[in-house]
C-alpha cells in the first residue's frame, strides 16, 4: 500500500469511529435525559418509572419532616397546580417556602418521589446575582 | 461620582472605537505610526476602565446607595472586606471586572510584542478593542454599573450570605482572569489568520498567555470547587452544573493546544487543528461568560431574566462563522511542512491526548447545552444528569491520565522501540505493583474504575519518577553536581519539560483523590436529637449538644449573621476520641419589614457553616440543618412581632436572644448531614501541585532574557562600530 | 455634572488624547528590530535550537538508541543549518537598510 491510499484509509477508520462514538454519545443522552416539566405538565404527562426534571415554586404551608423525609408541594409560576411530592437527602441551604426549585421526580403509582439528592435552589431573585458556587446538588 | 464612571465607559467606548479603525487602517495601509496609535488606545483603555473600577470600587465602600448596584448588592452592615468583593457580585459589576481584566491583559500582550510582529499584533489590537467595546457597550445599553437613583436609600440590601466566604475575593477575578486570557490567544490566531502569517511566530509570542490562561482557569475552577466543598452545606466539589462545565470545557480545551502548539512550534505540523482549537478556546470562554451572564440554561448560578442573551448569541454566532471562514480561506498557507515521522513518537502520544481532551470537551458540551439541543430537535426541554457525564468521562479521564504518563517516555520525532519497552519496565511494575497491593487487600474490590484510576496514577508516578531520576543522573555525571543541585539545574535549564511532568503528576496525584472520594465515601443525612449518635463509615458521631449564638450586627470579621444555631458533635472511632465538630447554621437579617419586626431579622437566606475534619488520609464532614420551625420558638418570634416596634432592633435581638436560650432548653431534632470520603485533601494537594508546574513551566528562562539583551547590544554595538 | 467630575473627566480625556495621538505627532524613530520575516525565521531557530537540545536529552535519558539518535541528530541540525542560511541575507539586508534609514 502506498503512504498516500495509507494515510486515507488510516483517516477514514479514525473518522468513522468519531462518528459511531458521537452516535453513542446522541443516542444516550436522548434515551438517559429526564424532560424538564412544570407541575401542570408533570400532571397531565407523567408515565410512572419515568424521570422528570420539575421546575417551580415551592407551595407556602406544603413542607413538612417527617423522620428523613421531607413532604413539599411544587406549583406552577402562576400558582394553579400543585403537585404534593415525597424527599430525601440533601436539602440546600435557600430551600424555603415561595422559592424556585428544580429536583428530579419519578411517578411511582400515583405520588411522585423527588430523587435522592435532587433537589436544586434558584437563587432568590432579590439577589439579581449568583455568580460562583451556591451549588447545593 | 457616578457622571465620572458614565463618563470613562462612554471615553471607553470612544478609544474602542478609535482603536479598531487607526489598527486596521495602519496595517491596511502600512502606516505603522496609526497601528502604533491603535496599540496606545488598548493602553489608554486600560487606564480608563481602571478609573471607572476605581469609581465603582469607592462607592462600594462608602456606602454610596445612590448607585443601584451598591443598593442592591451591598449595606452600611455588610463587613467592610465583603464591601470590596460586592463590586463583582453583580451582573453590572461582573461585565466591568470582565473588561478591565481584558483591557489590563490585552495592554501587557501588547506591551510585550510590541517590537514584533507589526501586522499580526495590529490585527490581534482591532479584536481585542472588539471584545472590550462589545461588554463596554453592553454596560452602556443593557447593564449600566453607573446607574443611579435620586434620592438615594438609606440601607442597601446586602451581599447574599451564600457570598460571604473569603473565596468571594479571589475566585472570580481569578475565572475572569483566565476567561479573558483565554481571548489573547484567539485574537493572535485570528490576527495571524488575518494577515497570513501564520507561522512559529505567533505561536511564541502568546504561548505563554495560552498557558497564564490555562493557569487561571484551572486555580479559579480549584477555587470554585474547594468553596463548594468546604462551605456549602452539599458536600461535593462537583456537581456538572452547567455553569462548572462552561468553565471547564475552555479549560480542556486550552489543555489540549497547549500540548499540540508544541507539535507546531517544532514541526511545523497541525497548524489548522491549532488554530481551529484557539479558535475553539476562546469561543468557549465567551460561551462560559454568556452562560452566567444570560440565564438561559438551568443552574444556580445564573441569572435569571436578563436580557444579555440576544447580543451574546450574536457574537457567538460571529465568531464561530468568521473563525470557520478564516480557517477554510486559509487553509493552503495551513499546510504541514512535516507529517508525522513514527507512530512511536511524543507527537502521536500528544496527538491521541488531543483527541481524548477534545472528546471530553464534546461530551460536556453536549450534556450541557442538551436542555438547548434537545429543545430545538424535539421541541422538549430535556435535560441530562451526573450519571450520564460520569459515564462518559470516566473512561475518558483514565485514558488520559494513562497517556500523562506514557507521554513523557516516549521521545520526539522517532522514540527508538527497544529503549521505549526498557522505559516502560519501571512504570508497569509500580502500576502491578500497585494493583497487586489493593487485590491483595481486597479495599477496591468492587469499585473496577477506582482501582484502575490507581493503577494509570502509579504508571505516572513511576514514568515521571524514572524521569526525574535520569535527567539527574544525566547531569551528575557530567557536571559533577551533587543530586540536589543536579536536580535544581536540570529543571531550571528545561523549565518547559520538566515543569510540565510536575503538572502530570498533580493531575495524578488530583484524580487519585477524585476517585477515591467518589467510590469510598460514606455518608448519611439523618435527624438527631442531643444525645443521640449515628455510624458514619468506622466513625461514631454523637450529636452532644446544641449551641446557639447571637451575633453582633456589626462585628466586622463575622460574616453578618443575626443568628447562629449550631450543635457540638464528638466523633470518635471504636471508643476513641477522633475529633469535635461544630457545624452550624447561619440565619440573616431579610431586610423585609413585611416578615414582621422580629421575623425579618432572622427570616434571610439561611447559610450553613460546614466543620469538618481534614486530614491527608481521609475528611469528616459535617453540616446541620436545626429546625426553627417549632410552636414554641414560632411562638417567641409572633409574640416579638406585635409587641417590637419595627423601628427597635436592638429589641427585636432580644427576642432573638430569647428564642436562641429556648431552643437550647429545650432543643428540638435537628437534621445533619455527615460525610466521612477518604483522600479528599490530595484534591487540593494535587490542585496545588499542577499549578506549580506551571508556573515553573511558565517562569521565563533568565537565558532568553539575556540573549535578547545580548542581541541588542551587539547590534547597538555594530552600530557604533559602522559609525566609526 | 459636578464641577468636580466634569474636571477629572476632561482630565482623563485629555490623557487619553495624549496617549492615543503620540504616534502619529512625533516624527518616526528608527526601527529598532527587523521586519516579520526576520523575527519569523528568528523564531524557527529558537525553536530549533529547543528540538536539537530535547533530543539530545532524549538520548541521554535513554528513549533513543545511539544510531537513532545520530539520525534525528543529524536531519535537525542540517534544519536548523537552513534556517541559518535563509536568516543570513534577511538580515543583512535589514541592518542595511536600518544603517541607510540613518
Amino acid at each position: 500500500m502506498n503512504p498516500a491510499r495509507k494515510r486515507r484509509v488510516r483517516l477514514v477508520v479514525a473518522l468513522s469511529a468519531a462518528v459511531i462514538l458521537a452516535s453513542a454519545l446522541i443516542y444516550t443522552s436522548f434515551s438517559a435525559a429526564s424532560p424538564t416539566v412544570t407541575p401542570s405538565q408533570l400532571v397531565h404527562e407523567a408515565v410512572a418509572g419515568r424521570s422528570y426534571q420539575l421546575t417551580g415554586t415551592v407551595k407556602a404551608g406544603s413542607v413538612r419532616h417527617e423522620g428523613d423525609t421531607l413532604y413539599f408541594s411544587v406549583q406552577d409560576r402562576a400558582g394553579e397546580t400543585s403537585v404534593p411530592l415525597s424527599y430525601t437527602g440533601t436539602v440546600p441551604d435557600p430551600f424555603r417556602e415561595g422559592r424556585e426549585i428544580i429536583v428530579t421526580v419519578e411517578k411511582q403509582g400515583d405520588r411522585y418521589v423527588g430523587e435522592r439528592n435532587s433537589l436544586i435552589t434558584k437563587c432568590p431573585s432579590k439577589y439579581k446575582v449568583a455568580p460562583p458556587k451556591t451549588k447545593t446538588y | 461620582m457616578a457622571q465620572l464612571g458614565g463618563a470613562c465607559l462612554m471615553l471607553a467606548l470612544g478609544v474602542c472605537i478609535y482603536g479598531i479603525g487607526a489598527s486596521i487602517y495602519g496595517v491596511r495601509t502600512g502606516q505603522t505610526q496609526w497601528s502604533e496609535s491603535g496599540r496606545r488606545s488598548v493602553y489608554a483603555l486600560a487606564g480608563t476602565l481602571t478609573v471607572a473600577f476605581a469609581v465603582l470600587e469607592l462607592a462600594f465602600l462608602r456606602n454610596d446607595f445612590s448607585f443601584n448596584t451598591v443598593a442592591d448588592t451591598s449595606s452600611a452592615t455588610t463587613p467592610t472586606f465583603y464591601k470590596a468583593a460586592a463590586v463583582w457580585s453583580s451582573q453590572e459589576g461582573s461585565l466591568l471586572l470582565w473588561a478591565w481584566l481584558l483591557s489590563m491583559w490585552s495592554t501587557l500582550v501588547l506591551f510585550l510584542t510590541r517590537k514584533r510582529m507589526r501586522d499580526v499584533s495590529a490585527y490581534a489590537t482591532a479584536i481585542l478593542l472588539g471584545f472590550g467595546g462589545f461588554f463596554i457597550s453592553l454596560m452602556v445599553f443593557y447593564a449600566n454599573p453607573f446607574e443611579t437613583t435620586d434620592p438615594a436609600p438609606a440601607e442597601g440590601v446586602g451581599l447574599d450570605p451564600l457570598l460571604r466566604h473569603p473565596s468571594m475575593m479571589i475566585h472570580p477575578p481569578m475565572l475572569y482572569s483566565g476567561y479573558t486570557l483565554c481571548i489573547v490567544p484567539l485574537a493572535f490566531g485570528m490576527g495571524a489568520l488575518l494577515a497570513r502569517k501564520v507561522d512559529a511566530e505567533w505561536i511564541k509570542a502568546t504561548r505563554r498567555f495560552a498557558m497564564a490562561a490555562w493557569l487561571f482557569l484551572g486555580v479559579g475552577i480549584m477555587l470554585g470547587a474547594r468553596w463548594s466543598y468546604a462551605e456549602l452545606g452539599w458536600g461535593g466539589y462537583w456537581g456538572w452544573d452547567a455553569v462548572e462545565n462552561a468553565s471547564l470545557m475552555p479549560w480542556l480545551c486550552a489543555t489540549a493546544f497547549i500540548h499540540s502548539l508544541m507539535i507546531q512550534e517544532k514541526r511545523g505540523m497541525l497548524k489548522v487543528w491549532n488554530v481551529s482549537l484557539v479558535l475553539a478556546t476562546g469561543t468557549l470562554a465567551i460561551m462560559g461568560t454568556f452562560l452566567v451572564r444570560s440565564g438561559i440554561l438551568n443552574s444556580i448560578h445564573a441569572f435569571g431574566g436578563q436580557t444579555l442573551g440576544v447580543p451574546f448569541v450574536i457574537l457567538i454566532g460571529v465568531l464561530i462563522l468568521s473563525s470557520i471562514y478564516l480557517v477554510s480561506s486559509r487553509r493552503d498557507m495551513l499546510r504541514s511542512e512535516h507529517r508525522l515521522d513514527s507512530l512511536l513518537s511524543r507527537e502521536s502520544i500528544f496527538l491521541a491526548n488531543n483527541i481524548v481532551l477534545v472528546g471530553l470537551c464534546f461530551v460536556i458540551f453536549w450534556g450541557t447545552y442538551f436542555p438547548l439541543i434537545s429543545e430545538a430537535l424535539t421541541g422538549h426541554e430535556a435535560s441530562v444528569g451526573p450519571p450520564w457525564f460520569d459515564r462518559y468521562t470516566v473512561p475518558l479521564a483514565l485514558i488520559l491520565v494513562l497517556l500523562s504518563g506514557i507521554g513523557p517516555v516516549i521521545a520526539w520525532r522517532r522514540a527508538t522501540l527497544a529503549n521505549a519497552r526498557r522505559n516502560f519496565v519501571t512504570p508497569l511494575s509500580c502500576a502491578l505493583l500497585t494493583l497487586a497491593v489493593l487485590l491483595a487487600t481486597g479495599v477496591a474490590d468492587s469499585k473496577p474504575f477506582a482501582l484502575a484510576m490507581f493503577c494509570c496514577a502509579a504508571f505516572v508516578f513511576g514514568s515521571v519518577g524514572q524521569e526525574y531520576w535520569r535527567g539527574v543522573r544525566v547531569r551528575r555525571a557530567s557536571a559533577g553536581e551533587p543530586a540536589p543541585l543536579a536536580l535544581l539545574a536540570l529543571v531550571k535549564r528545561n523549565r518547559r519539560r520538566y515543569g510540565g511532568y510536575v503538572v502530570h503528576i498533580g493531575i495524578a496525584v488530583l484524580f487519585v483523590g477524585v476517585a477515591a472520594s467518589s467510590s469510598f465515601q460514606h455518608a448519611s443525612e439523618l435527624s438527631l436529637s442531643p444525645g443521640q449518635s449515628t455510624k458514619v463509615g468506622a466513625y461514631t458521631v454523637r450529636y452532644e449538644r446544641p449551641t446557639a449564638s447571637i451575633t453582633p450586627k456589626y462585628d466586622p470579621v463575622h460574616t453578618g449573621s443575626t443568628l447562629s444555631l449550631g450543635a457540638v458533635l464528638d466523633v470518635t472511632k471504636q471508643g476513641k476520641h477522633v475529633t469535635t465538630l461544630t457545624p452550624a447554621e447561619d440565619f440573616y437579617d431579610s431586610g423585609e419589614p413585611a416578615q414582621g419586626s422580629v421575623a425579618h431579622l432572622i427570616g434571610g437566606q439561611p447559610v450553613s457553616q460546614v466543620s469538618m475534619d481534614g486530614g491527608v488520609k481521609r475528611d469528616i464532614w459535617s453540616a446541620i440543618a436545626p429546625d426553627i420551625d417549632t410552636p414554641r420558638l414560632k411562638r417567641i418570634i409572633e409574640i416579638g412581632n406585635k409587641t417590637i416596634p419595627l423601628v427597635r432592633p436592638d429589641e427585636g435581638m432580644i427576642a432573638v436572644a430569647v428564642m436562641a436560650r429556648e431552643y437550647m432548653r429545650s432543643p428540638p431534632p435537628a437534621e445533619f448531614h455527615l460525610i466521612v470520603s477518604p483522600l479528599v485533601m490530595w484534591i487540593w494537594i494535587g490542585g496545588a501541585i499542577v499549578a506549580g508546574g506551571a508556573l515553573i513551566a511558565l517562569w521565563p528562562a533568565p537565558s532568553v532574557v539575556r540573549a535578547r539583551v545580548s542581541v541588542r547590544a551587539r547590534s547597538r554595538a555594530a552600530r557604533r562600530l559602522a559609525r566609526a | 455634572m459636578s464641577a468636580f467630575a466634569a474636571l477629572l473627566t476632561l482630565m482623563l480625556l485629555a490623557a487619553v488624547m495624549a496617549a492615543v495621538s503620540r504616534p502619529l505627532l512625533v516624527a518616526r524613530r528608527p526601527e529598532e528590530s527587523g521586519g516579520s520575516e526576520r523575527s519569523e525565521l528568528e523564531a524557527e531557530r529558537e525553536a530549533k535550537y529547543r528540538e536539537i537540545r530535547d533530543a539530545e536529552l532524549d538520548y541521554r535519558t535513554g528513549k533513543l538508541s545511539r544510531e537513532d539518535y545520530e539520525n534525528v541528530n543529524g536531519e535537525l541540525r542540517a534544519e536548523a543549518v537552513e534556517i541559518l542560511n535563509r536568516l543570513e541575507p534577511v538580515s543583512k539586508e535589514e541592518e542595511a537598510s536600518a544603517e541607510a534609514a540613518k
